[in-house]
């Protein structure tokens, strides 16, 4: 078997084995491949001197560079703390009026609080702010716990119905199942409807105002405007955060939904909170 | 009787299953153990079926034994089929959530059904069934064991029905690839020492002076798998009779042992196995000799040697401390020629057969293989460089990387086995049809091209989104904004992965046909062409 044997096409001696037909060329490895294994092998090695590399018992090899990748992260976070320390202050030691009115700050506060709305934010409200069913769009000018800055803020800081915080906004609105008659409430979804827009059977309307006035007046207000101390609604202004039309009114007579919505202030810091807050009172329905 | 012991076995497995099921401590386990009760009522009924009372025919010791492989060649082509249609479905999912069907079709159950079918179950097949065609007939020797090949044959394929039913039940061990929980990592470890004991006594009966170097690769690659399974799926269950289990190890300890297996899970599986296939499928379609004698030794011993510490560079700026990245990075780096020696010994073995590339579409498989596992074994040493994986950790990048290997140089590798083999297996002149072959082939890469280009694209631009920051230092894009972005590419991906999913149909059909005796009518590929000469 170990015969010299030469292959026909190329010249090149064979090792002289063979395998099911299957011969092997005693060709040198190329050159190049041999000096780029080399070369990464030096490199490496190069690279093991100068960084963390080798385990010792209890900790390894620092390398000369004396590099750590956490040491990285660290002064990376305080060059950029160090940086954002000018305007953090500014905002942390300010109010939001002022903020708002000072031309340089309240850029930066509207961008820093866009950045913390992208990561916080965006998951129920949306990318744009516009919301969806059960959690109201930010861009209008409807608010339920009022628009202006201060606000604002503190619905960010201490949420909505979130009981872990004493300060929360709440309201609760009962459930009229068991109040109401079917027929009743029927009525009075129309006439809540008929306040921003045509409904089916308008001859239902002069009966739900009654109900109405009876039933919802005390929250709501005589003119169903709302009432931004109880958290509850404007029904005149054709937004809705549960559904328009006299089903999803019915509905939500019938058993009420509540969302709830976190207090920001001990997971973001305050400052945070009031760029959020500048944010999204600059978001275009703020009010002064 | 025939099939007595079998069928006895099966019966009392199928009793314990059912036992198992009555007194489950969780729900899934009871549900999963009426699947295997299920499985293996229907072996006993197939094997009842056969029972022969004649005495069974007496075996020619000298005469390989085929009948492993022939199921085996089957088993490949039908789990490609199936691994590809449901990596085409999630690539439709992450475009439309709404094709996500709970509970049992939902991305996160459909997803390592996915990956565990191409990998184990098609690529797993595939390394199986030619590591026994390989293994007897460059040793000149049956396989070991007598019907041991056979029990390494179903009790895989249990191991893949286990799996795959476990992952739409919803039990999992939350392990990448190493999904499956403890009682079926269990049934896999004895398969997998049956079949070293199978591969191992056929080389060292083997009546050659020496073992062929893709018989080392096969050996190195059935080997670790056993280390590498044994190890990382140590763990307690929380019953003997539940579903669920829990990791010996904890915290960036467990990570690494995890990514110890994964990374060499590609390097052994998907790398050192392929590579025995390279390494007797292509001098034997070219009818040339291996290139080089001694880059195969080089290249094998550095690739084993080297491979084994490349693991950690899957958790880069992660808590896993600094010198343990370190060394995955410069372990992945010198990785590189190691890796690339097998695509210089693969292509330079075709030289003096270059011209059949234009008549031969099963060469030209191989070579397009064997230029993706070149193009995606540098890829690896180069993600694998912190500064570049800062951008490409978690992104799209990693995975257009993964089928650029697993598409390009798995898949197209194991077809061209089963094209070579199909005809051989079962006594036919050739394939039913060549240009049905080269169909396959520009279907395939096709394919890959669209899936890993569009991949490259949509990760670079994930990752560069992720990290786009504003001149006041704010970051500019939400994550869901990123998500948004990628719309059109997974759309394009999902093309991708179809024009694959077809050139594996047309395989199947080719191969069936073949199997069934059939011969295409049709002009051979080259044909028409004037045949060259040399210049004077």
């Amino acid at each position: 078997m170990t015969e010299k044997h030469i292959d026909d096409v190329s010249g090149v001696r064979t090792t002289g084995h063979e395998w099911d037909g299957i011969r092997e060329l005693d060709n040198p490895m190329p050159r190049w491949w041999v000096w780029t294994f080399y070369a990464t092998i030096i490199w490496s090695l190069g690279y093991v001197i100068a960084f963390p590399a080798w385990p010792l018992l209890k900790t390894s090899t620092q390398g000369v560079l004396g590099y750590s990748s956490r040491a990285e992260v660290d002064r990376d976070l305080q060059a950029a703390s160090a940086e954002m320390d000018v305007y953090q202050t500014a905002i942390r030691e300010r109010t939001m009026d002022d903020i708002l009115a000072d031309e340089a700050l309240r850029p930066i506060a509207i961008a820093a609080g866009a950045a913390a709305f992208k990561m916080n934010c965006v998951q129920c409200h949306g990318s744009g702010a516009e919301g969806s069913k059960g959690f109201p769009n930010l861009n209008d000018d409807d608010w339920m716990w009022g628009g202006n800055p201060d606000q604002i803020r503190q619905t960010i800081a201490h949420g909505i119905r979130f009981t872990k915080d004493g300060e929360t906004r709440d309201s609760l609105m009962p459930p009229f199942a068991d109040v109401l008659e079917p027929a009743q409430i029927a009525q009075v979804s129309a006439f809540v409807a008929s306040l921003s827009g045509p409904v089916r059977d308008p001859s239902l309307i002069a009966a739900g105002k009654t109900v109405f006035a009876e039933n919802c007046a005390a929250c709501h207000g005589d003119n169903a405007k709302g009432n931004r101390e109880m958290g509850a609604p404007n029904l005149t202004d054709a937004i809705w955060l549960y559904g328009s039309g006299e089903a999803s009114i019915a509905a939500q007579v019938r058993a009420p939904r509540a969302g709830v919505m976190p207090a920001w202030n001990d997971r973001l810091g305050e400052t945070t909170v009031k760029e959020l807050a500048t944010f999204v009172h600059e978001l275009g329905g703020g009010e002064k | 009787m025939r099939y007595a012991t079998s069928i006895v076995s099966l019966g009392i497995a199928c009793f314990l299953a059912v036992l198992a099921a009555a007194f489950a401590h969780d729900a899934a386990f009871a549900k999963h153990m009426w699947v295997l009760a299920i499985v293996l009522v229907v072996g006993v009924i197939a094997l009842l079926r056969q029972v022969d009372f004649q005495p069974a025919p007496a075996v020619d010791p000298s005469a390989y034994m085929d009948g492993p492989i022939r199921y085996g060649l089957i088993a490949t082509v039908f789990w490609a089929v199936v691994g590809l249609l449901v990596g085409v479905v999630i690539a439709l999912q992450l475009a439309y959530p709404l094709l996500n069907i709970e509970p049992w079709f939902n991305f996160g159950r459909l997803r390592p059904l996915h990956t565990s079918g191409v990998i184990f179950a098609f690529c797993g097949n595939a390394l199986i069934c030619t590591s026994f065609y390989v293994v007897q007939r460059t040793s000149r020797a049956r396989l070991f064991g007598g019907d041991l090949a056979w029990f390494v044959f179903w009790g895989y394929q249990l191991f893949i029905v286990m799996a795959a039913t476990g992952y739409l039940l919803g039990i999992t061990e939350s392990r990448e690839y190493a999904e499956p929980e403890w009682y079926v990592d269990i049934w896999l470890t004895v398969v997998w020492v049956a079949y070293l004991v199978v591969f191992l006594g056929t080389v060292i009966k083997r009546r050659e002076p020496h073992i062929y170097v893709a018989n080392w690769f096969y050996l190195a690659f059935i080997v670790t798998i056993a280390m590498l399974h044994i190890v990382n799926n140590l763990s307690m269950p929380v019953s003997f009779l539940g579903s669920k289990s829990y990791s010996a190890f904890s915290g960036v300890q467990d990570a690494l042992t995890e990514w110890w297996y994964g990374h060499n899970a590609v390097g052994f599986f998907l790398t050192a196995g392929f590579l025995g296939m390279l390494y007797y499928f292509v001098p034997k379609q070219a009818n040339r000799p291996v290139y080089s004698y001694r880059l195969s030794i080089i290249h094998f011993w550095a690739l084993i040697f080297l491979y084994i510490w490349a693991g950690p560079h899957h958790l880069h700026f992660t808590a896993l401390p600094d010198w343990a990245q370190t060394l995955g990075m410069v372990f992945s780096v010198m990785l590189w020629m190691p890796s690339w020696g097998g695509m210089i010994n693969g292509l330079m073995t075709l030289s003096g057969a270059w011209d059949k590339l234009r008549t031969d579409p099963i060469i030209r498989m191989m070579v397009a293989a064997i230029a993706f596992y070149g193009m995606s074994t540098f890829e690896g040493p180069m993600m694998a460089v912190k500064t570049v994986n800062s951008l490409s950790h978690y992104t799209d990048w990693t995975i257009g990387h993964v089928h650029s290997g697993a598409l390009g140089w798995n898949g197209l590798m194991a077809f061209s086995a089963v094209y070579y083999m199909t005809p051989k297996l079962w006594n036919r002149p050739a394939l039913y049809s060549m240009r049905m072959v080269s169909w396959h082939f520009w279907l395939a890469t096709l394919g890959i091209v669209v899936y890993a280009a569009v991949m490259w694209v949509s990760g670079i631009q994930q990752g560069l989104m992720w990290r786009e920051h504003d001149e006041q230092g704010f970051l500019v894009y939400s994550f869901v904004e990123s998500v948004a972005a990628l719309h059109p590419y997974y759309l394009i991906r999902a093309l991708g992965g179809l024009l694959y999913l077809s050139g594996a149909l047309v395989m199947a059909w080719n191969i069936t046909m073949t199997i069934l005796g059939h011969q295409r009518d049709e002009a051979p590929i080259g044909g028409l062409l004037p045949s060259l000469q040399p210049a004077e």
